[in-house]
């Protein structure tokens, strides 16, 4: 089955690989089935040897057993680890067929897979294990989602939003919860089904409220799942993600309070002041909650210059702290995580080594990635688990009325909200929002621990809502979005000029206020930097990296970023262009400062000819004294260097050399060879003393830049040799080019941080979606 | 609005409100606040401005309150600089941070547009020849990292030039012959429009204050 894989191409290679996972569900459904005979029959051998130790002293003597089957002892991890590991092989499988994966999102695919499983389970041993336990689902499977998306929340259009956001997840998810099981209580006792079992007049309005409070929260696990496919605009979003986040807490509010009056029987009006000062209570002691860990794990990772290696632990200790902190309180523990991830990230990052920082978020991705996967699937066997109590009535009912009433929560708020915004929301963004109002796993897990006599009418109805949702809108919000032609993702990457053109505003529009004497929304936002500047960053920051400001860190990360391109794409010094450029450094000096002598002569020459060949040393010359005045104010470098990092003041300086000699060589390339990518010109030895510049588009270095290398590198003044001695140069210069190659892929034996991350949601090339 | 007199609005309020854009109200906010900071005076100097506090920690205050003084925003043909300027020019560079229109035709708002990354443009060019150089890029960025204090001149230097030179590749194929001078104004308006966050940032580009034309409670706070 493994052998002749790579000639059959992608799919199959999937098809191989589905099979594997067929292997492994036949293996899972063979273990626990042969674990109960055997269990069985060692059990009943020791019960008999025990059980009469007088008579049967000598008749039942065993040999010794040379290879016995004990799987009790492992069985709890073992099965896990085979869940896991089927769940991480459904996940390759699927991508590894392109064609399903971009018709039918993931979810979907793995709910399927997870129906698959349970209804092999039920055939094999009529009984399926009872996996989404809310124990497992609360504690286990949803923080690290969670953990995930508020480590990695963007702040700054989360907090623009703000308003908008609390309004759709506050409001909106009340409205849908009275509305939903206001209604559902008249369909109740309205209809009467003869042929049904279920008598549904008996369902009370509180039980009705309810199922209402739990089906009307917008699931986040869903809404990230389908989302990330789709690639939207930042700002729905963050809109409909936000509003899935933040209505966490009024879910939990509307649940214990239905639960509480159920129990109790009667309402009374305080019952329902006091819900509304519930509400506050979970939520700002959530997110305070959170905020403290937060501030906890920033000062702790000030102090872990030593101990690099447990410093990612500090991050999700503190946060699973924090989430189980805020849960023993009844407080919100999703808002109390997102509060943690965010408070705490603009301190640790400064603190933590690169290594760390890539350690944690690819252990995020991970651990998140396989939550969501294995929640899918668990929907899917606790599906086939359970006993349903179907009644169309009521289930179609369910359905339409929370289409219904998404729909009219949505569009009316937004009628209200768009008074108060600059950006306002269209209609096709309202319709976004609506469709994308997915119900998941939480629903699910908070029906499954309800203890209502009619459990499983309702638990039977928000399953199927569920499905509707994930598979019905999750299948067609994707072609939906093309037809609308909504916004997509903008994919430029964040660029020196933007950061700085967004401070510049900010500022601006500070000073602008501040003129008008108006105490504004800038004005404030300012002062809270100031605050943080001041105190905040001293005590949570280590050394010098609190002084930092963060156009500096922006522009650091860059240019680590492109160094380690650069290095990757080979050594040679590639320019991050799109199309190649003739632009030099020393052109965007403005006429008036370049030194009169030399003028005619910078002039870059597409061909040369014999004739031309003053110039051309009159060039060379000149751009290696520029190129040395520049190269000198950057060798008193005065970057904000963090100590710890090997070799990044020579990377620094080592691109930047690249890139003005890849800039003087551009200039001197040809218009024709504007295919590739960069073009060196490299002069040819051998030649009589008139040195020809032959465009070679595969040669790595041009001598000159190699000798500039060896130069700078060995920490000599830069001799003025002419090109025509470079042949002599070239070979000596080869093999230190060599080492500095190997002394900077070591220096760089992993990714740095990414740029854009906290602007972006794309995710690196190896983290699964 | 009760700490203004209900005084009728004199008719030069009237063209104002025409020329700029700005409703009756606001203009008479701002008229306010322009006396207060003119201490009376029909003309502002720049001395004046530097008496609003919490414009001291503002790293580009210059640049703001040159952008006052500057004759290229009154009116697209003007040139140089005023050393005071009265209540007219005063509200012509506040039109800028106006919000727009909801009933605004799409050429309007183009031009609205072009008037603000204008405006943005010509803070930039410091010295007004209409290009922005590699000093003045250079000068930006050093105001804006002034505040850090413990950095140098050179890492400020090194941003420059790197954001300097991202422009200057995105122009396309030059002629290796010209001198890439500097950023003008219709680069400035490419450059502006290809970047992601521009379309949110001219939007949120305004003044609450100046949107509503209330705040009088709040306002004047020196």
């Amino acid at each position: 089955m493994f052998s002749r894989m790579a000639p059959r191409g992608r799919s199959g290679l999937g098809r191989s690989l589905a099979e594997l996972g067929l292997l492994l569900l036949a293996i899972l459904v063979l273990l626990d089935g042969t674990v109960l005979s055997l269990e069985a029959a060692t059990s009943s051998e020791i019960d008999t040897h025990e059980g009469k130790p007088g008579t049967h002293k000598n008749t039942s003597k065993k040999s010794f057993p040379v290879l016995g089957i004990k799987y009790d002892d492992v069985s709890v991890p073992f099965e896990i680890s085979l869940w896991v590991l089927l769940a991480s092989l459904m996940k390759l499988g699927f991508h590894l067929i392109p064609r399903l994966s971009n018709v039918v999102p993931e979810s979907c695919l793995l709910i399927s897979v997870g129906l698959l499983v349970g209804g092999i389970l039920k055939l094999a041993r009529d009984e399926v294990p009872p996996v989404l336990s809310d124990r497992i689902f609360f504690l286990c499977l949803l923080p690290p989602i969670i953990l995930d998306a508020g480590y990695f929340l963007p702040i700054r259009p989360f907090v623009e939003n703000i308003g908008t956001i609390l309004m759709f997840a506050v409001v909106g998810t009340l409205w849908n919860a009275f509305f939903v099981g206001g209604l559902i209580y008249a369909v109740c006792q309205i209809a009467q089904d003869k042929y049904s079992e279920i008598d549904l007049s008996n369902i009370g309005i509180l039980p009705c409220l309810l199922f209402g409070s739990i089906i009307s929260a917008v699931d986040p696990v869903a809404v990230l799942a389908v989302f990330e496919e789709i690639h939207i605009n930042e700002l729905l979003h963050i809109l409909v993600f936000g509003e899935s986040l933040l209505n966490d807490a009024v879910t939990v509010v509307l649940y214990h309070l239905f639960e509480e009056f159920m129990e109790s029987g009667s309402v009374s009006a305080v019952d329902a002041l006091l819900g509304l000062v519930s509400f506050l209570i979970v939520a700002l002691g959530g997110v305070l909650v959170g905020a403290f860990y937060g501030i906890l794990a920033a000062f702790t990772s000030r102090f872990t210059s030593h101990t690099r290696v447990i410093e990612p632990l500090f991050v999700f200790l503190y946060s699973y702290m924090a989430y189980l902190s805020a849960e023993v309180f009844h407080l919100s523990g999703i808002m109390s995580l997102i509060a943690c991830g965010a408070v705490m990230r603009p301190y640790v990052e400064a603190n933590i080594s690169h290594k760390s920082h890539t350690t944690i978020k690819y252990f995020l991705k991970m651990w998140s990635s396989v939550s969501e996967t294995l929640i899918f699937i668990f929907l899917g066997v606790a599906t086939v688990e359970g006993e349903h109590h179907w009644n169309w009535v009521f289930l179609t009912s369910t359905v339409v009325l929370c289409l219904v009433a998404r729909v009219i929560g949505v569009v009316g708020l937004t009628f209200i909200i768009n008074k108060f915004r600059i950006v306002k929301l269209t209609t096709k963004d309202q319709f976004i929002i609506a469709y994308g109002g997915l119900r998941g796993a939480i629903a699910f897990s908070l029906g499954f621990i309800l203890h209502s006599e009619h459990k499983r009418i309702f638990l039977t109805a928000i399953i199927t809502v569920i499905f509707f949702t994930v598979f019905v809108q999750g299948m067609t919000i994707k072609p939906l979005v093309e037809l609308l032609a909504v916004k997509k993702k903008h994919e430029a990457k964040r660029s020196i000029n933007e950061e700085i053109h967004t401070r510049f505003l900010d500022h601006l529009l500070t000073g602008i206020e501040d003129i008008c004497g108006h105490y504004g929304h800038h004005h404030w936002k300012n002062k809270l930097n100031r605050f943080n500047k001041k105190y905040v960053k001293k005590i949570l920051i280590a050394g010098d990296r609190s002084k930092e400001p963060q156009l500096i860190a922006f522009y650091h990360k860059l240019e680590m970023k492109n160094a380690i391109q650069m290095v990757e794409s080979g050594g040679g010094s590639k320019l991050n262009s799109t199309f190649p450029s003739t632009v030099s450094m020393q052109n965007i000096q403005p006429k008036i400062h370049s030194p009169p002598s030399a003028r005619p002569s910078e002039r870059a020459l597409p061909q040369l000819t014999k004739g031309r060949e003053e110039e051309i040393r009159q060039i060379l010359r000149t751009n290696l004294q520029k190129t040395r005045q520049r190269l000198q104010s950057y060798n008193r470098h005065t970057l904000v260097v963090d100590p710890d990092e090997e070799g990044f003041d020579d990377l620094i300086l080592k691109k930047r050399r690249m890139m003005e000699l890849d800039w003087k060589v551009c200039k001197t390339s040809s218009h024709k060879s504007s295919n590739a990518i960069y073009s060196q010109a490299y002069v040819k030895p051998g030649a009589e003393n008139v040195p020809t510049i032959k465009i070679d588009l595969a040669s790595p270095q041009s001598p000159d830049s190699v000798r500039l290398l060896d130069e700078v590198v060995q920490d000599q003044g830069l001799t003025m040799s002419l090109p025509s001695s470079s042949s002599r140069a070239y070979k000596t210069s080869g093999k230190d080019d060599g080492r500095d190659q190997q002394k900077l892929l070591r220096c760089l034996s992993d990714p740095g941080p990414d740029v854009d991350d906290d602007e972006d949601y794309d995710d690196d090339e190896p983290v699964p979606t | 609005m009760g700490a203004l007199k209900s005084t009728p609005a004199p008719t030069e309020h009237y063209d104002l409100s025409e020329k700029t854009g700005f409703s009756l109200r606001q203009i008479r906010v701002l008229h306010k606040r322009f006396k207060q900071l003119s201490e009376g005076d029909d003309v502002l100097r720049r001395e004046d401005f530097l008496g609003i506090s919490s414009l001291k920690y503002n790293p580009i205050r210059k640049e703001i309150i040159e952008a006052f003084f500057n004759r290229r925003n009154f009116s697209p043909s003007c040139e140089g600089r005023a050393n005071e300027i009265d209540f007219e020019e005063f509200l012509v560079v506040m039109s800028h941070f106006k919000p727009p229109c909801s009933k605004m035709t799409d050429e309007q708002r183009k031009s609205i547009r072009r008037e603000k990354l204008k405006f943005i443009f010509n803070m930039h060019d410091s010295d007004g020849d209409g290009l922005i150089t590699l000093e003045d890029y250079r000068h930006v960025v050093e105001e804006l990292l002034s505040r850090s204090g413990a950095l140098g001149k050179e890492t400020s230097r090194a941003i420059a030039d790197a954001a300097m030179f991202e422009v200057a590749r995105t122009v396309g194929h030059r002629d290796p012959d010209e001198f890439y001078e500097g950023i003008t104004f219709e680069h400035f308006l490419k450059v502006r429009s290809q970047s992601a966050l521009c379309f949110k940032k001219e939007e949120k580009w305004l003044i609450r204050c100046l949107m509503c034309g209330k705040g009088s409670r709040h306002m004047f706070l020196k």
